[in-house]
């Protein structure tokens, strides 16, 4: 067999394996959109789980899901944006940092249920803090800190020496050139990254199942005093997500229509996931535009 | 003689600017610090509730490691109870093993064809959809195993459908969008001129991506499929969901059979703080644990040996 057949063979293969996994990766998007999205409706969306009828919704999961994950971000993305501006600006290239970095990247490579596994010994049992939102707002951050941190540095790294070295010919101290300089030059990306981060929070459920809990309580819209129980502000009441929803409907749930619940949960969390990514493109796209002189 | 010294004071004294600086740098120190104490503390509450299995209830650390029964509680023929954690090992590892060769051919390849073949076709098609796929959550993964997944090897195979053949397929799907995009990475990094004098040396394209762009890239690869594996290695959901949750040895494909993450994630609600069959549980996420900062040393390593080349 000559080189050019060979040639022919190994490229008609490589045509062959990138199709199949195209038509995989299609199936499994169609999949889940075909069957969910016509479980999809106002109902579905907004009325509450039934644990052993027809015809419940996803409407406390679904509003569990963006509390935990508005929460979430607002702990984690300080710290986040801290740790990433002292990382890149200010730490000098030593062992300390490099020892910083790889306890930073074992973060990031735990896995999820290990994560969930210590938020449950130390927020919900040691401090006493019990299956509530706040115990699983502290699990999401442990989970999501060394990828926002990643990102963040990231973002300060595609921003030109040029800009702190302006900063700093003009006598501003390193900080004042970070916060007045490098920040507002660096949003649009920090933001891009912000959004994606904040997709995969919304999905997580192996670190939420001991920590946020498994139940999702009535919620009385109306009340909004944080310091009532059935107050969906409380952060101290245990709150299942709608990721954590789709696991334990099916591995001990009762009602009879399950299947098409997850069908539609699923659709939800993946349509959601597909809004994450758009918004985070156009978002950064728009803002850099506005931003910038580009 | 006042003035003088007042007007020394105040040159001494810090300008708000400085102050400012002190303060900015101590703040996003205390963040990172942060992190890193996090890091420390959960290193250190799971292995000190890991060991606590062999120092308190002391289960000797070979017989947690081999035996072959897991029934903490219960104790066995010896007297000790049964904490053997090799069927969970066991499941664990075949697992990762089995859905990253599964994985790896359709992921560089792939990866080959959106970076050497067809770039206006990976760019546009591709790209953008394994990206997406990166994101999806691991419990509608799980979903459609146990819908889709399950049933067909029940059809094919018979049995219950359950066992690591489902899981390994779930954990392919799963695993695949994040190899593809880090391989991606790893050969768009090889540098253009390589391509360049190889094809100017008379090579097909084939023997160029097969003898010159792979190779250079093999670090970058060997990177990709770790992770791969690591992120199998560690998923608890998503392969809770289809593994039969049946703490055996796996004596087939099909069988139902258990991993470290399945049995952590059903038992560890079921189970009293401080009592054995607790502990062992913790002990299982330690070993878990030990592993995922194995797979992240094995990285380091081939990220090292990368560079020196």
């Amino acid at each position: 067999m000559n080189s050019k057949t060979q040639n022919k063979i190994a490229i008609g293969g490589l045509y062959g394996i990138a199709g199949l996994v195209v038509l995989i990766l299609l199936a499994l998007l169609g999949y889940i959109l075909v069957s969910g999205v016509p479980q999809l409706s106002w109902h579905f969306l907004t009325a509450p789980g039934k644990a052993f009828l027809k015809g419940g919704g996803v409407g406390i999961q679904l509003y569990n899901s963006f509390y935990l994950l508005i929460l979430a971000m607002l702990i984690s993305f300080p710290i986040a944006l801290g740790a990433a501006v002292y990382l890149y600006e200010y730490a000098k290239d030593n062992w300390v940092t490099t020892t910083i970095r790889t306890a930073i990247e074992i973060l990031s490579s735990l896995p999820s249920v290990v994560v969930g596994l210590f938020g449950f010994l130390f927020f919900v049992v040691k401090l006493h803090l019990g299956f509530s939102i706040l115990s699983g707002a502290f699990a999401l951050t442990f989970f999501n800190l060394p990828l926002l941190t990643r990102s963040i540095e990231d973002s300060l790294r595609t921003i030109s020496d040029v800009q702190r070295e302006g900063g700093l010919a003009l006598g501003l101290s390193r900080w004042e050139t970070v916060t007045r300089v490098i920040l507002p030059a660096a949003v649009p990306s920090i933001l891009t990254g912000v959004i994606l981060s904040a997709g995969r929070v919304f999905g997580e459920a192996a670190a939420l199942i001991y920590t946020a809990g498994q139940s999702a309580p009535a919620l009385d819209f109306t009340d909004w005093n944080p310091f009532n129980i059935s107050s969906p502000l409380n952060p101290m009441r245990p709150a299942e997500t709608l990721a954590v929803h789709i696991w334990k409907i099916n591995s001990e749930g009762i009602m009879p229509d399950a299947k098409a619940i997850s069908s539609g949960s699923s659709a939800v969390l993946v349509i959601a996931i597909l809004l994450f990514n758009f918004a985070a493109r156009y978002l950064g796209k728009r803002l850099y535009k506005r931003l910038t002189s580009a | 003689m006042k003035t003088t010294e007042q007007l020394e004071a105040k040159l001494k004294r810090r300008s708000k600017a400085a102050k400012l600086e002190i303060w900015g740098r101590l703040v996003s120190l205390t963040a990172l610090m942060l992190i890193v104490a996090v890091v420390v503390a959960i290193i250190g509450f799971v292995a000190s509730k890991g060991i606590a299995t062999f120092t308190s209830n002391h289960v000797s650390l070979w017989d947690f490691l081999s035996g072959k029964s897991w029934n903490p509680g219960v104790n066995g023929a010896n007297g000790k109870p049964e904490v053997g954690a090799l069927p969970m090992i066991v499941g664990s590892f075949l697992i990762t093993i089995l859905s990253a060769i599964v994985a790896t051919p359709f992921a560089i390849g792939t990866a080959v064809f959106m970076n050497e073949i067809s770039p206006n076709k990976g760019a546009k098609i591709l790209q953008p959809v394994t990206e997406l796929l990166v994101g999806i959550p691991s419990v509608v993964y799980g979903f459609i195993g146990l819908s889709v997944v399950v049933p067909t090897t029940r059809a094919i195979f018979g049995g219950s459908g359950f066992g690591i053949l489902s899981g390994t397929c779930v954990l392919f799907v799963m695993i695949l969008p994040t190899v593809t995009s880090m391989s991606a990475d790893a050969l768009r990094a090889v540098p253009r001129y390589y391509r360049e004098a190889s094809l100017a040396l008379g090579a097909t394209q084939w023997q160029t991506i097969y003898k010159v762009v792979l190779r250079a890239a093999t670090p970058g690869l060997m990177t990709a499929v770790v992770f791969g594996m690591a992120r199998a290695f560690g998923e608890a959901l998503a392969v809770q969901m289809v593994i039969g949750n049946a703490a055996l040895m796996p004596n087939s494909l099909v069988s139902p059979s258990s991993t470290l993450t399945s049995v952590l994630t059903t038992g560890i609600g079921n189970t009293v703080m401080g009592s054995l069959q607790n502990n062992a549980l913790w002990s299982l996420a330690l070993v878990l644990l030990f592993m995922s900062l194995v797979f992240n040393l094995i990285i380091r390593l081939i990220g090292r040996k990368g560079r020196l080349q």
